[in-house]
């Protein structure tokens, strides 16, 4: 066993020793909300997912540039695979949300700022990842890093302009006005980390897994180069 | 694009039957998605021509920069939209009776800083969905999210504007306007050369 192995598995562990203990806080350690009652609990996994959700595509943006500046190929990676976590928990996100929505604000949707961001963010990055599909392989790391540089820079004119948009019309619910007790603050912190935890392991393996498809493409087209040469 | 954008007014006249009469408030919204579908019309053969025809390759070994390619395609989706949109105003005038004269120029300017930012968009995604095989959906899905700050600011200033408010309360949607064809074009120029690499 390399000493490379012996720190891969307890990470894995922590994350989910971490998730386990986060659904403990939820469910048992959580006092119940008193006005929302049960539905409230839904909070401790949608706050957390948004968070994530945001920072994937971060880092989406950021691994992009540095594609651009210094063509490394394994930003590309970090690239994709960042994005399509941050994918899986806008998705999350964009659920959850609703759920609490109805029993609370009595509808499963309002086109509030950051529900209609959130909803927009999705679609871009849905596109991101659509256009790494249908793009040939030595274009696609330049147009998925342009499309991801574009993509982020117009999260912050999107939401501007969808502040803006509402603000003519009289808006429903404005804040969620977040004022929780002790243990509730605790049980958040703990699904905060649980989820970067949860966050960082995908995206390791997923990055992982990205590599091992490259490699195994190469070798295979080295091989066939052989067979090619041989039968010639 | 004019036909089409014709069709699109044909469609929304049907669609809402007389009802369009007595609501004022839904003519901005069949503006633009009579430009902007008409639009992206356009905009997939900016770059998709070049590709059928192979002509692309002889462009690039042209002795201009990539930002001046961008540019010059930029500009000429621009004319054809702007002349789909006068033409759509035309028939718009004709069919639902609205005269627009008396807000002509400030309706110029939100349609031109509108068409604006969505001809740089465009035209940079059409370079890249042009080497897709499924081009003209890839188009729309890259061109739609990105494009929506665009589609809300412009709506809402031709809708002020067609309310006959001052020029003030337009002020801050042409403002949002102004930042994305800023932005857009600033990005263009950055990132243009790496999408032309082949």
């Amino acid at each position: 066993m390399t000493p490379k192995r012996i720190i891969k598995i307890p990470f894995e562990i922590i994350t989910f020793l971490a998730m386990l203990a986060a659904l403990y806080a939820i469910f048992l350690y959580a006092p119940v909300e008193k006005t929302m009652g049960l539905v409230q609990k839904i909070f401790y996994i949608h706050v957390p997912a948004a968070f994530l959700a945001f920072l994937g595509f971060f880092i989406t943006f950021i691994a992009s540039i540095l594609y651009l500046y210094k063509r490394d190929l394994k930003w590309d990676a970090a690239a994709f695979c960042s994005a399509e976590i941050g994918v899986i928990f806008c998705t999350i996100v964009l659920i959850t949300g609703p759920i609490w929505a109805k029993p609370i604000w009595n509808v499963w949707w309002t086109w509030d700022p950051r529900l209609t961001t959130t909803l927009i963010l999705w679609f871009i990055y849905v596109a991101y990842l659509m256009l790494r599909g249908v793009v040939s392989e030595h274009q696609r790391a330049n147009f998925s890093a342009v499309f991801g540089i574009i993509g982020f820079v117009n999260v912050p004119i999107t939401f501007l302009a969808i502040r803006l948009w509402r603000s003519i019309h009289p808006v429903l619910i404005t804040s969620r006005g977040i004022n929780i007790s002790t243990p509730m603050k605790h049980t958040l912190a703990l699904t905060f980390l649980a989820f970067c935890l949860l966050f960082f392991c995908l995206l390791k393996s997923r990055i992982k897994l990205e590599k091992m498809r490259t490699d195994t493409e190469m070798v295979s087209a080295l091989f066939e180069d052989k067979i090619h040469y041989q039968t010639n | 694009m004019c036909l089409f954008s014709f069709l699109v007014l044909i469609i929304f006249s049907f669609a809402f039957g007389t009802g369009l009469k007595s609501f004022k408030g839904i003519i901005p919204g069949i503006l633009w998605v009579a430009f902007i579908f008409s639009g992206l019309l356009g905009l997939s053969r900016s770059f998709g021509v070049e590709r059928d025809k192979g002509t692309l390759p002889g462009l690039l070994l042209c002795p201009v920069s990539p930002w001046e390619i961008f540019l010059a395609k930029m500009i000429g989706t621009l004319i054809f939209t702007v002349i789909m949109e006068i033409f759509t105003l035309l028939v718009f005038t004709i069919l639902y009776n609205q005269n627009f004269l008396p807000f002509l120029l400030p309706l110029g300017l939100v349609i031109f800083l509108g068409t604006l930012g969505f001809s740089i968009i465009g035209t940079i995604f059409s370079a890249m969905s042009s080497t897709t095989r499924t081009r003209d959906v890839m188009l729309s899905i890259l061109v739609f999210p990105i494009s929506v700050p665009v589609i809300i600011a412009a709506v809402k200033a031709t809708g002020l504007i067609l309310d006959g408010t001052s020029i003030q309360t337009v002020f801050s949607w042409l403002k949002i306007l102004v930042a994305f064809d800023f932005v857009f074009l600033l990005l263009a120029y950055l990132t243009f050369g790496f999408i032309m690499e082949e």
